[in-house]
């Protein structure tokens, strides 16, 4: 690889270290403007104000918020990231397995998702305006268009209740077995795809078809070679920059996003995790997961980037 | 007919003819549905349960931030889970009397101010140590500790001193309380080696089942405690397991498939349809919670009885308990007891809704304007729509009612006894006393409605020391009638606990005290051979 690309790589990871900076403060200043405090959202309806003070202190509460900051900067940057107040468990221990689980249920996920929208892209584009097209947009757009809530219980409804043959809820753990643990994300698993399938879908037809227009798919046209040979080795290799970036948005969601999804399949992953903790007013818990959140999208940005460099002949090939 | 079918169901409690088979004979033999299930559960429990299997709860009220110690412990899942691992004092019998468990016998001072609990010998802790007096005592200790963060600790507050002598515990308390063993049946005083001072998050207390999983918000799961020292009542199934589910449909729909054999919390509003589930059992069983509508009496407008007395009678009970709750709960009397528990006078009046007499205090009142009523979905299942139907039957009394809808998160620490008017639930409590204690003496953590009367904590304060029943019954009466009369409270209903329970899942014991059989029902039930 030549030194501009190198160059452009590094800075491409400079700023998305910069920008984590950022997120940090972002995510410490949000946490800061939560209405209520933690100690009574621990200790909920039923706290009595002595046991509210004695929690209060024991937190730590009362220290100003730029100290709490810096002190949680100082223990991120350390691979510190401090104790849970809730639970007093260590953050880094207990989010391993649940970002594991959200790792696995999105790898399923986009295993199937993404290969499929790609590939019924490029049927769309190859039948394109004819029913086929049409059928494919139709039902991509239909299942994005319906809330995800509905077409997970939809699934439940059929393949869980009435027919049961996959289990309606799809709590893993350690310890599980590969194939059984499969089984349990069928439903979850199928559902994101559902969700996430249009936008990619649709994204590599209007991508493809973009470069469709130019002068040299003519051309090829005019050599008289196939139509999908056109379309895969010259449309789509010239179409990838836009492709990548709509699939590392879509794998970020399949990330970061999926919380309902996690309820209504009772999947122990990390959404879950953050919303029992933000409405615990756990800060540190949500600042952990946040600033994870925040890496997971940088990073799946920067990817897409430097593939969409990759992809240009023009700065893959300098003058 | 009936002998015959009670021979049948005998014959499928011991396997020899199928449930299948039996409801059909049933049916043959002219019996409703509902009838031949009576008998078989009847049937079920006199052939005594069967032992072993993996019985499978999906609770909702589990998050990942819960911890095991019990004194921390709020929510539906630790509570249910706590009563698997965990071993009281004491229990909360369905008919609201007390069945002692590690304290063999519980006796007072003729003053009501000293109690000796009498500690049973030979019970074993899950690390095979024996509970001992000392740690009974380490247990109060640290939940009645100033610094605690226990639950327990307000109604521990009465403790004065503690000691042990020999095989006991005495404790002396600073004001007489008759209900003093009543409060050993708190959830949260689960007996621990050493009090759990060491390690309150262990899970290790004498109860039916071993922790053997945990993992916070996600699932637990317990085995059976070989030595369990009462075996043959509780701890049927060799494992248990608890699923945290909190999304209602989820719940249902893990019932339905099968992955769950019990499941708590089902919405009123879907009773009716889960009822129709083949293999699927209603349990539900009245309370003693409420879902209040709290108003400050100290502060204006609600300062005033008249305008208090208003919104009261501006409420159609009967209307709210039809819509909001399907039926499934009894209409409220703006006191915060009804008949579910020990000493409740049934003769007090019922206050109904009677728009003509609400504005004519409305207007005694003086009060113009507007109200503003604060509710939130985290209030109480249909908080919302409860509030948009009373601002209806108010404005038939011309009484003006604002509704501000307020953010779930946060309402407990913003808007629930902070704001003058607003919606609220309330947990039953195991006695009058300590309902009126934890809530509405002038002294009380928790007072809601801002009620400050010397003369009712007097009446509160001497009811609680009287040993005789009769005249402490009479005692409430006074009490009741008095917050009926003149509290911020008004309470439209008391809900029912509404359970369900799968395919094959016998030994149910409903109990007002608490939804899932006070908790135990993993440890109750069994399943069908």
């Amino acid at each position: 690889m030549s030194v501009p690309i190198l160059k452009l790589i590094a800075q491409r990871i400079a700023l998305g270290i910069v920008l984590l900076f950022a997120v940090s403060i972002l995510i410490f200043v949000g946490t800061q403007i939560l209405p209520g405090d933690v100690a009574q959202s621990i200790l909920g309806q039923a706290a009595t104000p002595q046991a509210l003070a004695n929690l209060r202190e024991q937190l730590g509460l009362n220290d100003p918020a730029y100290v709490r900051y810096f002190h949680w900067l100082g223990g991120v940057l350390t691979g510190n990231l401090g104790t849970a107040l809730t639970s007093g468990q260590d953050i880094a221990s207990s989010i391993w397995p649940r970002l594991k689980n959200t790792l696995f249920l999105a790898g399923c996920a986009a295993v199937v998702a993404v290969p499929l929208a790609i590939l019924l892209g490029l049927i769309a584009v190859r039948y394109r305006n004819g029913p086929v097209d049409r059928l494919i947009s139709a039902f991509a757009l239909a299942s994005t268009s319906f809330p995800e809530f509905f077409i997970g219980y939809l699934l439940v409804y059929f393949f869980a209740v009435k027919w049961q043959v996959f289990p309606a809820i799809s709590t893993v753990f350690d310890g599980m077995p590969f194939l059984q643990r499969l089984e349990a994300v069928v439903l979850p698993a199928t559902a994101l795809t559902l969700v996430v399938l249009a936008h990619m879908m649709r994204m590599t037809r209007a991508a493809i078809l973009n470069v469709m227009q130019s002068a040299y798919i003519e051309t090829a046209e005019l050599k008289g070679l196939a139509p999908l040979a056109i379309i895969r080795k010259h449309a789509f290799p010239n179409a990838i920059a836009p492709v990548v970036n709509v699939v590392m948005l879509n794998l970020a969601y399949l990330v970061v996003g999926v919380v309902v999804i996690e309820v209504i399949f009772v999947y122990p992953g990390m959404g879950q995790y953050l919303v029992d903790h933000v409405a615990k007013r756990d800060v540190p818990v949500v600042q952990a997961v946040g600033l994870i959140f925040a890496a997971v999208y940088i990073t799946l940005n920067i990817i897409a980037d430097i593939a969409a460099i990759l992809a240009n002949p023009r700065l893959r090939h300098p003058k | 007919m009936s002998d015959e079918l009670e021979f049948l169901s005998r014959h499928v409690a011991r396997g020899k003819l199928s449930r299948r088979d039996f409801l059909g004979r049933a049916a043959a033999l002219g019996a409703s549905a509902a009838f031949a299930n009576t008998l078989l559960s009847d049937a079920a429990r006199a052939a005594g349960p069967v032992k072993g299997g993996t019985l499978k709860a999906g609770l909702q009220g589990g998050e990942s931030s819960n911890v095991l110690d019990p004194a921390l412990n709020l929510s539906q899942v630790n509570f249910n889970f706590g009563k698997c691992w965990g071993e009281l004092l004491v229990e909360l019998n369905p008919d609201g009397s007390l069945e002692n468990r590690i304290a063999e016998e519980i006796g007072s001072s003729p003053d009501a101010k000293t109690w000796t609990m009498k500690i049973r010998k030979g019970i074993e802790f899950h690390d095979g140590k024996t509970v001992a007096p000392a740690d009974v005592m380490a247990t109060l200790e640290r939940h009645a500790d100033a610094k605690s963060k226990s639950a327990a600790l307000g109604i521990l507050q009465g403790i004065d001193t503690m000691k042990v002598d020999g095989d006991a515990v005495v404790v002396s308390l600073k004001e007489a309380n008759a209900d003093f063993p009543y409060l050993m049946a708190d959830y949260h005083l689960v007996i621990q080696p050493n009090g759990g001072k060491d390690n309150p998050n262990a899970g290790i207390s004498a109860g039916p089942y071993k922790v053997t999983i945990n993992e916070p918000g996600v699932r637990y799961g317990g085995e059976k405690f070989a030595n369990y020292w009462q075996g043959d009542k509780l701890g049927h199934a060799a494992q248990v397991e608890i699923v945290v589910i909190n999304d209602p449909t989820a719940r249902t729909a893990a019932l339905q498939g099968g992955q769950v054999n019990m499941i708590n919390r089902v919405e009123p509003k879907i009773v009716d349809l889960i009822k129709r589930v083949p293999g699927v059992t209603i349990q539900a069983v009245s309370g003693r919670g409420f879902y209040p509508f709290n108003m400050f009496c100290d502060t204006a407008p609600f300062d005033n009885n008249d305008l208090r007395m208003a919104l009261k009678l501006a409420m159609d009970r009967e209307e709210l308990l039809s819509k909001i709750l399907r039926g499934y709960g009894e209409v409220g009397n703006d006191m915060p007891v009804n008949k579910a528990y020990p000493l409740f006078s049934t003769d007090i009046e019922q206050r109904k809704f009677d728009p003509d007499k609400a504005a004519e205090f409305y207007k005694k009142s003086g009060h113009s304007g507007s109200i503003l009523l604060r509710t939130s979905d985290v209030a109480f299942p249909g908080a919302v729509d409860a509030a948009q139907l009373y601002q209806q039957s108010c404005a038939k009394a011309g009484i003006k009612i604002e509704i501000k809808r307020e953010p779930g998160d946060g309402y407990w620490s913003e808007v629930w006894n902070k704001q003058p008017f607003s919606l609220s639930y309330w947990g039953g409590r195991p006695t009058q006393d300590q309902m009126y204690s934890t809530a509405y003496i002038s002294s009380a953590d928790w007072n809601d409605t801002r009620f400050k009367r010397p003369e009712f904590d007097k009446m509160v304060v001497a009811a609680r020391g009287e040993l005789n029943e009769g005249k402490r019954k009479t005692m409430y009466r006074d009490i009741g009638i008095m917050m009926r009369d003149e509290g911020g409270l008004i309470v439209p209903f008391f809900n029912q606990y509404i359970d369900a329970s799968g395919k094959g899942v016998q030994g149910w014991v409903a109990n007002p005290a608490q939804e899932m059989c006070d908790g135990y029902a993993l440890a109750l039930c069994w399943l069908e051979a």
